[in-house]
């Protein structure tokens, strides 16, 4: 026999790794990037990291081909032929600078409402809000409206925090997981490397969704729900669970309003509202003296049960309404589970479930406390549940008040903030009373009067102009969505194109693919985008692009500002902003050019930076006019929200050294964060790990942190006032009211207490004539990961079939390689089809974003993306249909205007063989030469 | 054709666990992503902007759905890369001696310089775990991260394969699977791991666990909740009690 060949097991692959922050998705984890000869060879996680502790998924493993991809822009672009064809010419950055310059500087000394600066998955949003407020328009957000403003709202408002980024379950300690509508996305590796904790300790996992695919495949126990019912089941476990006393009184009475007292007389003008004493405190009665106190007053135990008479009105407690309301038959296992499209048994199993966790198998850490009364605790006790929800809650039309009763479900359990439950990320919890109102006041040639977003504790603080129309151009924080707390991005081109609520001059997007997959209508809104008036000029005079891509939006660009890929950059991922904690660590963290461009682009923030000073913004430029900052590395390190605090938080100056959290700017701060691999932490201390809206030693090194400037304990609110606020005000009574046209539908769907109605779209369309739900996931290899021209990730998803479910594929005597046309109120596609079974006979759906323009992304135009490939968005209404009163309803949540995505029902038919999807759009041309052959 | 050698001192491999592989293919584009770099003639891809794109990938996954009589049916994600058999037909088919299995470790490798490109070992492979480099025209498969696992121009944690290294669900595990005693034999003890198609009698060391039982282990006979009360008013006089005891 032949000796074995020898084989190299020593290669030396690159000579230096800098260490960085991914951008392929939004989980922002740490990155180990390898370079030879200062070339790009390798990227893995890093293992330090405190995201994904060396863990690496698919996107972020094919960044090379990102960073290398063709469609990258190459140097900014004006645009010579009509809009929408893609035909530019490369212009130098002075000429790009100064074109903008042209047409914002005379908006802000006028009327700086008509610039509209949207930015879609924007991971700078304290910075481009900053810059926004120093412009002076109110019309700034980022993509959060068409996301998961939802789930954001109904935390905020309910407990301080929601999931994501704002908390997780405590992976370690949790016995029981359910998972509710998390569409193969957000998170991405923190939930792959929680959901393997759960599975080494053998914790059952309980999925809620309609598909069963991804972290849905391997969930112990499968609810196939209907789509949009979420709720209604939620409440149907708290039926349950109140029936059988399954709750924590305790810890009810202790850290949430469950006592509070509320005005439960009809005719008052106070209806709903809390009783408060003279300073405005809420009022409970004390279950140790049988009189009203001050709800979070120094030992006061509230009584659930209290009642008070008081003026001739009657007064009970939030806790009374609650059981009176989810105690009623309407929620009984067997009067919803057909809706829901479940078993009533498995409600009733899961409720006992969930019971016997919560209550047989608590947990106890022998960790003393001291809570905001001032009691001492020897030990911290906890339930040991834990949920996690994302869009499938969120993307309906009914979902701020879904996710608010699965924390009201969380709640109810005693299972928030302790150990085994659901905890929060600092610089989370923060309630909703400490977050900003809007502001939205705009004044030509001056700065907005602080931030544009905020949660409005009443009608006090809608963004309305003094004739009470909306102020802003996406109608947020108007009587249409008083809480929509990001705004409403999906309606902004709509509502420009239609001069409602009024004429825009400029709109400016960052990183937001409007033109395509992010925008409902996609057809209409290309159209509406390149619309002309009577005089021939565009209907939006000005649309300004900032993309590092040649992506659907960029041909819609007058002007096109190339950015750079996320390895050429500086950023920061602040906790200003949306941290990357977990929950025994604040951490932030941030980018460095780990490359260099090779190309005439420039980072986004950058390039507002030198904006800022051209057009002598307030907070861009020094007294003499000069430019405040060098570039954007140079805000990250110089700039102070408020004193002593700034964008990121580690190795501040201090006194003596340095200082983490409070502290003096520090010229050289991005040099000790990549001396640390990136990123700093600082650990919650352990005293201070659970409880901590209402722990003493959380809240003194919150402050001690900067987060807040003085302890905020706060209660958790069951019951939310300020939905009573809005009911109070369409029922006729304040002083400001809305529109006579919109008091139904805030009665119908302003609820203090959960509540769940049907998806509002049903109400416009034909349940026998359309009777499918259509959905979309993001696959985990793609999910956020801006665009499919990634070379290998296109390997693995470059075609979406609908998949249909087997009931409805034999009755339409469906086989593999069949098309069908797939309609709704609004539009048809015909696109080809395959069969799943796991999967709610109801419901269809699709990978989302997969379909591209062709003549985009540097794709070939018989790319498959381009022929195949298909978007559900030219289903999808951004206004529901006509139904005879005269109005056009968005179709939006009523209470956040978060975009209904997931409300769609359509019809489908067999047709023939295509060989392509339609609608099929015209290519645009490609302002960057074609992908290459071989690689 | 090739010898296969009588034993090998250690048999090194993957065990997959399917019960937490959610699909998503990280370790495919870890895999992709190393190999490219660390192997001299990469793993191409072809018309990778194109109509029809096709690279080498040695790792990839597949989904079926299982349909089930009285339970909903359930998807499974199959991550698939070459198993490292003990009896590997790809080797013994081999006309060059490109393809052999060592004997210190028992992973299967291609000598590129020996590979005629001529396809006989992927036809031989009864788990279509080779894959033909659509530029070079060389097999290209599985090496096990051989270019890891005793690298020691890597921290020494790093040295196993970039699909366990990268695997966020922690799905993948590697190690000797002829050591009774090591962390992956005692997992496929543990776990009753499977062999992939064991009738084709070629001894695959990489080991698949099984998805535990979904949906399938629920007791329709575990006790449900009992209600405190029938109407509002016990309720409430449940509450008061129940207050009293707090």
């Amino acid at each position: 026999m032949r000796p074995e060949p020898q084989v190299d097991t020593q290669v030396r692959i690159s000579d230096e790794v800098r260490k960085t922050t991914c951008y392929m998705c939004a989980c922002r984890c740490g990155i180990d990037v390898h370079l030879k000869d200062g070339k790009l060879v390798y990227i893995e996680g890093n293992r330090d990291h405190p995201v994904n502790k060396g863990v690496l998924c698919a996107k972020g493993s094919a960044g090379i081909m990102q960073v290398n991809s063709p469609a990258r822009l190459r140097a900014p672009l004006r645009r010579v032929g009509p809009r929408g064809s893609g035909e530019f010419e490369e212009i130098s950055w002075d000429e790009a600078l100064d074109l903008a310059v042209s047409w914002m500087k005379p908006l802000r000394d006028t009327a700086p409402e008509k610039l509209v600066f949207f930015t879609g998955r924007d991971q700078s949003q304290s910075f481009t809000g900053y810059w926004a407020q120093a412009f002076g328009t109110p019309n700034y957000a980022a993509h959060g409206g068409f996301c998961s403003v939802n789930m954001a709202a109904a935390g905020i408002y309910t407990m301080g925090g929601a999931f994501w980024e704002f908390g997780e379950p405590d992976w370690d300690r949790t016995k029981l997981f359910l998972l509710f509508g998390v569409a193969e996305d957000h998170a991405s590796n923190p939930m792959k490397l929680g959901l393997s904790k759960l599975k080494a300790r053998g914790v059952k996992i309980i999925s809620v969704n309609p598909i069963r695919t991804g972290y849905n495949a391997i969930a112990d126990e499968w609810v196939g729900i209907t789509p949009g019912t979420d709720g209604l089941f939620v409440l149907s476990l708290i039926h349950e669970l109140l029936r059988s006393g399954k709750i924590d009184l305790d810890y009810l009475s202790r850290y949430t309003n469950a006592g509070v007292l509320i005005d439960c007389d009809p005719k008052s003008e106070t209806e709903g509202l809390f009783l408060r004493d003279d300073e405005g405190r809420p009022l409970c009665i004390d279950r140790k003296t049988g009189k009203p106190a001050p709800l979070d007053g120094k030992a006061v135990r509230p009584d659930l049960a209290g009642s008070l008479r008081r003026a001739g009105i009657t007064h009970r407690t939030a806790f009374q309404l609650l059981a009176e309301t989810y105690l009623s038959d309407d929620y009984a296992p067997a009067k919803v589970a057909k809706r829901c499209g479940i078993e009533a048994n498995q409600i009733r199993r899961i409720a006992a479930d969930l019971a016997r966790t919560a209550f047989e198998e608590a947990i106890t850490l022998d960790r003393p406390w001291t809570d905001f009364r001032g009691e001492r605790h020897k030990t911290m006790t906890g339930r040991p549940v834990s949920m996690h929800a994302m869009r499938g809650v969120s993307a309906h039309s009914n979902g701020f008040q879904t996710a608010r009763a699965i924390h009201v479900l969380q709640i109810l359990l005693g299972s928030v903030e302790v150990p085994g439950g659901f905890r929060f990320k600092p610089p989370y919890p923060k309630p909703a009373h400490a977050h900003p109102v809007p502001h939205h006041k705009a004044t030509p040639g001056a700065p907005l009067g602080g931030p544009h977003l905020g949660y409005p504790q009443g009608p006090e603080h809608l963004a309305l102009k003094d004739d009470g129309t909306p102020s802003r151009i996406d109608k947020a924080f108007s009587w249409e969505n008083p809480l929509s707390a990001h705004g409403l991005m999906h309606m902004v081109i709509a509502n420009a194109a239609a001069g409602d609520p009024y004429r825009i001059d400029t709109l400016f997007l960052y990183m937001a693919n409007m033109a395509w997959n992010s925008s409902m209508n996609t057809r209409g809104t290309m159209e509406m985008l390149s619309a002309t008036d009577d005089s021939g000029d565009y209907t939006i005079p000005h649309i300004i692009v900032s993309d590092a891509y040649s992506s659907e939006m960029v041909a819609y660009a007058d002007l096109v500002l190339p950015d750079t890929t996320y390895l050429e950059r500086h950023d920061c991922i602040s906790l200003l902003d949306r941290p990357i904690s977990d929950p025994d660590a604040a951490a932030d963290a941030i980018r460095w050019p780990v490359l260099t461009p090779d190309r005439d682009v420039r980072s986004f923030q950058s390039a507002l930076c030198d904006l800022g000073h051209r057009l002598s913004l307030p907070g861009f430029v020094d007294e003499d006019g000069a430019p405040r900052f060098a570039d954007y590395a140079d805000y990250i390190q110089t700039h102070e929200r408020r004193a002593g605090v700034g964008p990121l938080a580690g190795w501040r100056i201090g006194a003596k050294g340095y200082a983490h959290g409070r502290g003096e700017p520090n010229g050289a701060q991005i040099d000790s964060y990549i001396a640390n691999g990136g990123f700093f932490t600082a650990h919650v201390p352990d005293e201070a790990a659970f409880f901590k809206p209402w722990n003493a030693a959380y809240q003194d090194w919150a402050v001690e942190m900067g987060f807040y400037d003085r302890p905020e304990p706060y209660l958790f609110q069951l019951y939310v006032e300020p939905l009573a606020k809005f009911r109070l005000a369409a029922s006729g009574r304040g002083t400001r009211q809305p529109p006579d046209h919109l008091r139904a539908p805030i009665l119908a769907t302003f609820h203090p207490l959960p509540v769940w109605y049907p998806p509002l779209s049903e109400g416009f369309s034909d349940p026998v004539e359309y009777p499918l739900h259509a959905l979309t996931q993001r696959p985990m290899a793609m999910y956020h990961s801006w665009g499919s021209q990634n070379a290998w990730l296109r390997q693995i998803h470059g075609v979406n079939p609908l998949f249909v479910p087997t009931a409805v594929w034999q009755a339409h005597g469906f086989k593999d390689g069949d098309w069908a046309r797939v309609t709704s109120t609004h539009g048809e596609i015909v696109v080809h089809v395959a069969h799943m079974a796991a999967l709610n006979p109801h419901t269809v759906w699709t990978w989302n974003a997969i379909g591209k323009r062709k003549g985009a992304w540097a794709l070939s135009p018989g790319a498959p993306e381009a022929t195949k490939g298909f978007l559900l968005n030219h289903l999808i209404p951004e206004l529901l249909p006509e139904r005879g009163d005269g109005m056009r309803w968005s179709n939006s949540d009523p209470v956040t205007g978060q975009a209904a995505w997931f409300d769609l029902k359509v019809k489908i038919e067999k047709v023939d063989p295509q060989d392509e999807a339609f609608p099929v759009i015209a290519a645009q041309t490609s302002p960057v030469p074609p992908g290459g052959q071989d690689r | 054709m090739t010898a296969l050698p009588d034993k090998t001192d250690r048999t090194l491999g993957l065990v997959i666990d399917l019960d937490i592989c959610v699909g998503c293919h990280a370790c495919v584009v870890a895999c992709k992503g190393w190999n490219d770099t660390s192997q001299t003639s990469g793993l191409s891809d072809s018309d990778p902007y194109g109509e029809a794109p096709e690279g080498a990938f040695l790792n990839r996954i597949h989904s079926y759905e299982i349909t089930r009589e009285d339970a909903p049916a359930t998807v499974v994600h199959f991550p698939k890369s070459c198993l490292h058999c003990e009896d590997a037909p790809c080797v013994t088919v081999c006309p060059t001696g490109a393809s052999f299995k060592r004997r210190e470790d028992g992973i299967v490798l291609v000598n590129e310089d020996d590979c005629i490109g001529c396809g006989l070992c992927a036809w031989a492979c009864p788990y279509g775990a080779r894959e033909m480099d659509p530029t070079t025209q060389v097999m290209k498969k599985c090496t096990l991260c051989v270019d890891r696992i005793y690298n020691e121009e890597l921290p020494e944690i790093d040295r196993e394969p970039a699909c366990v290294r990268t695997c966020p669900a922690n799905a993948r595990h590697f190690g000797d699977l002829s050591d009774p005693g090591s962390a992956v034999s005692k997992l496929v003890a543990a776990r009753e791991g499977m062999d992939l198609m064991p009738e084709m009698d070629t001894r695959p060391v990489n080991k698949y666990l099984p998805p535990r039982p979904r949906d399938a282990e629920i007791d329709v006979l575990a006790p449900l909740l009992e209600p405190v009360a029938e109407e509002p008013r016990g309720f409430l006089k449940w509450l008061d009690a129940a207050l009293d005891r707090i």
